[in-house]
């Protein structure tokens, strides 16, 4: 397959990861942070919420083995663990968690685990799915882009002096407040 | 509610040179700081990425006691971006702290949820502004922006 093959079958996969509802609008968000002084931002912050994550999860299967079942300390664990996946843009796992909140609220201990199985579920496909993502996108290697036209910030030209390095892409050619 | 008064330490305070660009728009040309005070160590790290590439000098700690520390050691941040959520101290307290200090910086506070009656208590605590969590690239630049201008 070749280089420009691989690139398409990249995003083709990044593509499905929004249509299939498994990321959101944040995940563009962490991409918009990647650059040459960040080149695998994305990958870092996603390993780092796998990993910061398992404690979470620890915590939280613990609580569910208690009896009676602690509402708040389980609504807490969540609270916690839902931010995180919001951060990397995890759609179905926040839903997920956000359904688990909802159950810890109205004290329904089996809907809790139920809930809690499923967002085990969807935690473990995400995982494996942006694994594979991230393992192609690094054979692919970097993306050759045209050169664009160095960008102008039309309002205040001073105020490059501050964000001299890093434009995000959307602002490349019109600076809107 | 008036934020007018500044830190009464000067210990880090980078120097502030505002000039007139000839339109009566002042440009405030500095290196600005900011503190990120969050417990979540992806927020944290995605907020200091994005303040450190729009050319900000950022520090991160995880609970509002500590924010309250650095400042009352002689630290001085021009932005605070703060969690609500927190264990040790909540964003509420830390905010109400430091406003209770005289500390005029711009406090900005992130909730995990969009519900406005939540977001008004949080601002009852003194903040600038609230947003939801995590901050957007348009979020950051607008609350600079502000920054900029003030």
């Amino acid at each position: 397959m070749d280089r420009n093959q691989v690139h398409r079958q990249v995003a083709l996969m990044r593509q499905s990861f929004f249509d299939q509802g498994f990321l959101d609008e944040q995940f563009i968000q962490l991409e918009e942070l990647q650059d040459e002084a960040n080149p695998n931002f994305v990958e870092e912050v996603v390993t780092l919420y796998y990993r910061d994550s398992t404690r979470l999860i620890l915590n939280i299967e613990q609580a569910l083995e208690k009896s009676p079942l602690d509402f708040n300390k389980l609504d807490c664990h969540m609270h916690q663990f839902k931010g995180s996946s919001s951060s990397i843009g995890a759609k179905k796992v926040k839903s997920e968690c956000t359904q688990f909140r909802e159950y810890c609220k109205a004290g329904n201990g089996e809907g809790c685990m139920r809930t809690f199985q499923q967002l085990k579920k969807e935690y473990a496909i995400l995982k494996k799915k942006l694994e594979t993502y991230f393992q192609m996108a690094r054979q692919a290697g970097p993306k050759e882009i045209a050169c664009r036209p160095k960008p102008k910030l039309d309002i205040c030209p001073d105020l490059e002096k501050n964000y001299v390095g890093w434009i995000p892409s959307r602002f490349r050619y019109t600076f809107s407040f | 509610m008036v934020f007018g008064a500044s830190s009464s330490s000067s210990k880090g305070m980078t120097s502030i040179d505002k000039r007139n660009d000839g339109n009566n728009n002042f440009v405030a040309e500095r290196n600005l700081s900011a503190l990120i005070v969050d417990d979540d160590l992806i927020v944290r790290r995605i907020h200091t990425t994005l303040l450190t590439k729009l050319g900000v000098k950022t520090q991160g700690v995880e609970n509002g006691k500590k924010a309250v520390d650095l400042f009352q050691s002689g630290d001085f941040f021009d932005l605070v971006i703060m969690d609500m959520e927190m264990p040790v101290m909540d964003g509420p307290e830390a905010t109400k702290q430091l406003r209770a200090m005289g500390i005029g910086s711009m406090i900005v506070g992130v909730t995990s949820r969009n519900l406005e009656s939540e977001k008004q208590a949080f601002m009852g605590a003194g903040l600038n502004d609230c947003y939801v969590k995590p901050l957007t690239v348009d979020d950051m630049i607008a609350i600079l922006n502000k920054l900029n201008n003030n």
